[in-house]
């Protein structure tokens, strides 16, 4: 259900614009004339994939087992790193917004650098401590004969180092924008720290959640550079579908664009279906 | 009416070993801020209700934190039936707190949230619903357990905050300002039910108020507190008649004055006032605005109490004026707006006060 406050917000505002003769609402063209052409330059690209797509042979293109086989792939992948980062992200997002422990600032920092790292770079990076040479990465092959580096699980790795700073900054927000006062009430309830956190805390920021998971499933599925630096461009296995569209483009501009409406639809609908539902209440 | 207990219970869970039977409650709670110091010491034996009464900053809330484990204690103790509670967490305290805003949790039904104590109890979920929709049928809001907080009104919320502390099965209970949040009209009701209420309860009670009536009305015993400290403790009744500091007295509306009694007189700075009952050495004297009389000359016969005043101001004060006299003592006097219109008074006017010796009340300091 939609609160009451996002209810009143969305009619104040179109009461607002509704009204005639107020200053507000009436922006100076200086502002119109560049807000248009921003508006345009991030709408039309989309266009030109709808008027460029071969919608003939669209139907027997979208069939190849290829399309599927990288579709399925890049869905699983993103989806499984979305769950690793909920897993490790909401408890370290938790830490960051109520525990007090020295370094906290640097840590904060610290998790925000995948944020604006190449994602090349920290594909290297990762090959570097997760590699069969790696630091970490030796230690996995010799304990547990397990390789990362251009596996499916390498692929899902790769996202989820990229996605997590999403789902931790924002869950992070909700955490902090949270009346910490109800997690002290439920407390002289006599709930444990743990039971506050599952059934007060966790509840009051789902919807912050939510917005972070699918922040972070956007960018795990639209993930390249650091998949194709560290699992590498193997079809059926590491290749999703961003690598899959690149390729193409180099032998098979059409299918490049049928694979990037696929991936273009796929995140509308999934954005259009959740943003009512989880993403406006914030 | 007889408490709803849980029956069910997660053995070894520390809250649990407290058994259900009524416990004194004996703290000194000591908590030092910059520029600030709470050391406040409080017995509360069972059924008992004590106000923690003061001004806004005096350090109640504090106080009241500091006996849910909320805040930390700097020094001091609590004890519940000589067992020490300050050492245990707030989730191992057998408290039941209802907070100034309620605090309900919002994703929960009214059933919910008052299910929610009994469910950290140990109790199964349908035991948990079961003791919660008791309670809630005896705060009357039976009709209302699926509704969510944000559709409840202010008095509803506050009765449902009520039954979700009760029903928490708590030993002491601790109540923030639990009727500042509501209307004047609902505020009458639901004072009159928490009285009720707390009448039932069988453990202690600790209240914070800043409002005088809410504490007379709930409280057995008023603690005062100002700047951290007690000022004055004793029954509403003896608070109400002896007043100790000028807060007290304002919340009570009396004027007091503080000198020096020999025998019949009390000297305060230039004026000596006539008391009733002879005392001896410092002094409190009070009197009600409403025994002060004024007058535009002299009067004849002399009362014994007479002194010449300025009014400071006037302001409507009920159905009467409250006159505000400047003077060898500063003074309110309730008068009739007919008394105000025959004696033509108006502020900066010289005027001639008397109060009867027999209608002041004079205290040991």
């Amino acid at each position: 259900m939609t609160p009451p406050t996002a209810e009143t917000g969305r009619d104040g505002a179109k009461s607002r614009s509704g009204r005639t003769g107020g200053v507000v609402g009436r922006p100076p063209w200086v502002l119109v004339l560049p807000a248009v052409a921003g508006a345009a330059f991030l709408v039309l690209p989309l266009a030109g994939l709808l008027v460029r797509a071969p919608w003939s042979t669209m139907a027997v293109r979208l069939a190849e087992p290829q399309v599927l086989q990288a579709l399925r792939l890049s869905l699983v992948t993103a989806t499984l790193a979305t769950f690793i980062c909920l897993l490790l992200g909401v408890p370290l997002a938790w830490l960051l917004a109520r525990a007090v422990f020295p370094g906290r600032r640097l840590l904060r920092a610290l998790i925000t650098v995948p944020l604006v790292l190449p994602p090349v770079v920290g594909g290297v990076a990762l090959l570097l401590v997760l590699g069969r040479r790696g630091l970490v990465g030796q230690w996995l092959d010799a304990a547990f004969g397990v390789t990362l580096p251009f596996t499916t699980a390498g692929v899902v790795v790769a996202e989820a180092f990229v996605a997590m700073p999403f789902l931790v900054i924002s869950v992070e927000g909700a955490l902090r924008a949270a009346d910490t006062r109800l997690e002290e009430a439920a407390a002289t309830l006599g709930a444990s720290r743990w039971t506050v956190f599952r059934r007060v805390t966790l509840p009051l920021v789902a919807p912050g959640i939510m917005a972070g998971a699918v922040l972070c499933w956007a960018r795990a599925l639209g993930e390249f550079g650091a998949t194709i630096t560290f699992a590498g461009n193997f079809p059926g296995q590491t290749q999703t579908m961003p690598l899959a569209v690149y390729l193409a483009l180099e032998t098979d501009p059409e299918a490049a664009i049928v694979l990037s409406l696929v991936l273009l639809t796929v995140s509308v609908v999934i954005l259009a279906s959740l943003r009512d539902k989880w993403t406006s209440t914030s | 009416m007889k408490p709803i207990r849980r029956t069910g219970g997660r053995p070894g869970s520390p809250r649990d070993e407290w058994a259900a039977t009524p416990m004194t409650l004996r703290a000194r709670l000591v908590v030092t801020r910059p520029r600030f110091r709470l050391d406040v010491d409080l017995t509360v034996v069972p059924g008992q209700v004590v106000a923690l009464l003061g001004p806004n900053g005096a350090g109640k809330t504090t106080a009241l934190r500091a006996l849910a484990g909320l805040t930390a204690l700097d020094d001091g103790h609590i004890t519940l039936d000589g067992r020490p509670l300050h050492t245990l967490a707030a989730e191992h305290r057998p408290i039941g707190m209802v907070f100034q805003d309620y605090l309900l949790f919002p994703h929960l039904s009214a059933l919910d949230n008052v299910a929610f104590g009994p469910r950290c109890h140990g109790a199964q979920k349908a035991e948990a619903r079961r003791t919660a929709a008791a309670w809630l049928r005896r705060v009357g809001l039976a009709e209302h357990a699926s509704a969510k907080p944000r559709q409840l009104s202010g008095g509803q919320a506050q009765r449902v905050a009520l039954a979700r502390a009760l029903a928490a099965a708590p030993r002491l209970l601790l109540l923030d300002e639990p009727l500042a949040a509501l209307d004047a009209h609902t505020r009458l009701e639901i004072r009159s039910r928490l009285r009720r209420h707390l009448a039932d309860f069988d453990g202690a009670t600790v209240l914070v108020t800043h409002d005088p009536l809410d504490a007379m009305v709930l409280a057995d015993l008023l603690v005062v507190i100002e700047n951290g400290s007690v000022v004055q403790r004793g029954t509403p009744a003896e608070v109400a008649r002896r007043p100790r500091t000028d807060y007290v007295a304002r919340l009570v509306g009396l004027n007091l004055y503080r000198g020096a009694a020999t025998g019949p007189h009390v000297t305060v700075g230039e004026l000596r006032l006539s008391i009733a009952e002879p005392l001896d050495g410092p002094a409190f004297v009070a009197f009600a605005p409403s025994a002060v009389a004024l007058y535009r000359t002299r009067p004849d016969g002399t009362p014994r109490n007479l002194w010449q005043a300025t009014i400071e101001g006037m302001e409507r004060h009920g159905d009467n004026v409250r006159v505000h006299l400047e003077g060898p003592i500063a003074a309110s006097a309730d008068v009739t707006p007919a008394a105000v219109a025959d004696l033509d008074l108006t502020p900066g006017q010289r005027i001639w006060a008397s109060v009867k010796a027999t209608e002041t009340h004079a205290y040991p300091a």
